[in-house]
């Protein structure tokens, strides 16, 4: 690990100013993923700003009937809350489906958010990686790609995000809130926090350097049946092949409305919008579930490795929304 | 600062050399900084201040200053001579480094020690009552919840902390409704819920067998 000073931020001002004020400084709380790849020497910060006891960990409700989750609630704390439990069932499968019990009681919402792709050439330090260090290349292309994405990639970078809450909470149209380091504050739709790698793949989020995530903010439950679906290579504790969250309103045999963001497939929490509305009013059944799932695929683009990711997200699809309308 | 009960370990010794080993056993006292610049990693031209921190282990209060990139699980096994808990992976994926953190099981070396002042730490070595075993423990060896033993330690803390969390209603993976109930609490649940604890001997019938039989006793 290389050298760094640490601090403890007492205030959510002071920790967005004390990371602006170096290049090179990071917040830290749940530090699963930043120390791993500090170890590694991926990452080198040269300052830690420790924001794990800000007072960010409570959840609340908001006016709309929604609630705001503090940026530092832990994973395990979120997926077991009473009100994400019965109003958000999604949002808890999906929490409950990534990592381990260990890393879930101290990987923090925000920091779920901002974790890293797990690319084993973005880790691997012999490797070219334009994420890592720009212009390199990317060794995926070319590579041992089976996990890498299939949608909104580039030639720069196929890396996927790897995280599960994210692909919920773009499911339920979830903001982030921020505090700049000027103090200001904004709202960020969770959809738009990630950046699509295009040619700029080190370009990660839509935060600037020492803008600090201080809450997500759930709308109001969506009517419908919200289910979560993870594939994955082994039955527990590894990251999507690819993964579904879906909601489904049903209106007699017809759907009324449905959402539906994907997983392990993209550099971000991935939303077909298209296939959203091929649903909206169709039939609820196979033929529906498979247009939408053909559409939410259609501009998928192999590269080699993780072709099959294709048919699988199609089916996973398919599979997904028929188990949310039978159980309406 | 507490006294620490410390052996020189073949470990130790053949990383560091008795003589540091003792020294750090010592833990560092505030005002000393310059004497650690052995153990410190990085080069020679950017001496990193340490952090003086304290914290509580097994009901014991440690006074301790530290290089800040010295993550929990160095500070319980070259620090404070807790080598209970184990390196295997030092990224998390493994389990052996579990600890208990105010009750809570967390992986040791994903956690920085400068971020655990103040908190209430329990090691393997904590959880027995004098010559009593906790009851996790007791079951391991009922069990023969193991082959080799290296993954023991983590294996237990984490099963101590995940019947806690089981006590608590909290769902898993496994469960079929999210609104779990702690009557529910299958292998199936086990397995899920001790994921993050890899054993390489492969001693999993028999530490699944351990902690069912512990959940009906903690």
């Amino acid at each position: 690990m290389q050298p760094f000073t640490y601090v403890r931020a007492n205030s959510v001002n002071e920790a967005a100013a004390a990371v602006a004020a170096r290049p090179q400084a990071k917040f830290i709380s749940g530090g699963t993923n930043l120390l791993d790849l500090m170890k590694l020497e991926v990452e080198r910060p040269t300052h830690l700003v420790d924001i794990s006891r800000l007072p960010l960990d409570r959840i609340e409700e908001t006016p709309e009937g929604g609630l705001r989750i503090g940026a530092q609630v832990r994973n395990s704390d979120l997926a077991a809350e009473p009100r994400v439990r019965s109003r958000y069932p999604m949002l808890s499968q999906a929490l409950l489906a990534g990592a381990s019990g260990q890393i879930r009681n101290k990987a923090s919402t925000a920091g779920n958010l901002l974790q890293r792709t797990r690319c084993s050439y973005f880790y691997d330090r012999n490797m070219p990686c334009n994420k890592r260090a720009p212009g390199s290349g990317c060794a995926a292309l070319g590579g041992f790609n089976r996990m890498h994405a299939v949608l909104g990639a580039s030639d720069a970078c196929i890396a996927v995000h790897p995280s599960d809450m994210a692909v919920a909470m773009a499911a339920l149209d979830a903001a982030v809130e921020t505090t700049l380091p000027d103090g200001t504050q904004r709202t960020i739709p969770v959809g738009d926090l990630s950046r699509l790698p295009g040619s700029t793949p080190h370009v990660e989020t839509a935060l600037g350097h020492g803008e600090m995530i201080t809450a997500v903010i759930l709308p109001p439950p969506p009517p419908g049946r919200q289910l979560y679906r993870k594939v994955r290579d082994r039955a527990s504790y590894a990251f999507a092949l690819v993964s579904v969250a879906t909601i489904v309103e049903k209106s007699g045999d017809r759907i009324q409305s449905a959402r539906i963001a994907l997983g392990g497939v993209a550099p971000k929490p991935w939303r077909p919008m298209e296939a959203e509305y091929v649903l909206a009013g169709a039939a609820a059944a196979d033929a529906a579930f498979t247009e939408a799932a053909e559409s939410a695929l259609a501009g998928a683009v192999g590269r080699g490795s993780n072709d099959f990711k294709i048919p699988l997200a199609k089916r996973t699809i398919r599979q997904t929304l028929a188990a949310a309308v039978e159980g309406v | 600062m507490a006294e620490t009960d410390y052996r020189i370990t073949r470990r130790a010794v053949l990383e560091g050399g008795a003589a540091t080993c003792l020294f750090l056993a010592s833990g560092l006292p505030v005002g000393a900084e310059n004497a650690g610049a052995a153990m410190t990693a990085g080069p020679a031209t950017a001496p990193i201040p340490r952090i003086p921190m304290t914290f509580r282990i097994n009901a014991v209060e440690h006074a301790l200053e530290l290089d800040p990139r010295t993550t929990l699980l160095d500070a319980l096994r070259n620090h404070l001579g807790l080598t209970g808990s184990k390196k295997g992976c030092d990224h998390g994926q493994c389990g052996a480094c579990t600890v208990l953190v105010n009750g809570r099981r967390i992986n040791s070396c994903l956690s920085l020690a400068a971020q655990h002042e103040g908190d209430e730490i329990t090691t393997v070595e904590g959880l027995a009552d004098r010559d009593r075993l906790h009851p996790v423990q007791a079951a391991f060896v009922a069990h023969d919840g193991f082959q080799c033993g290296y993954c023991t330690p983590g294996q237990i803390c984490s099963a101590v902390g995940m019947l806690e969390e089981v006590r608590a209603g909290w769902p898993s993976h496994a469960s079929t409704d999210l609104a779990f109930g702690p009557a529910a609490l299958s292998d199936a649940e086990i397995r899920e819920r001790m994921s993050g604890n890899i054993c390489r001997c492969a001693a999993y019938p028999n530490i699944v067998a351990a902690i069912r039989d512990a959940a009906e006793e903690v």
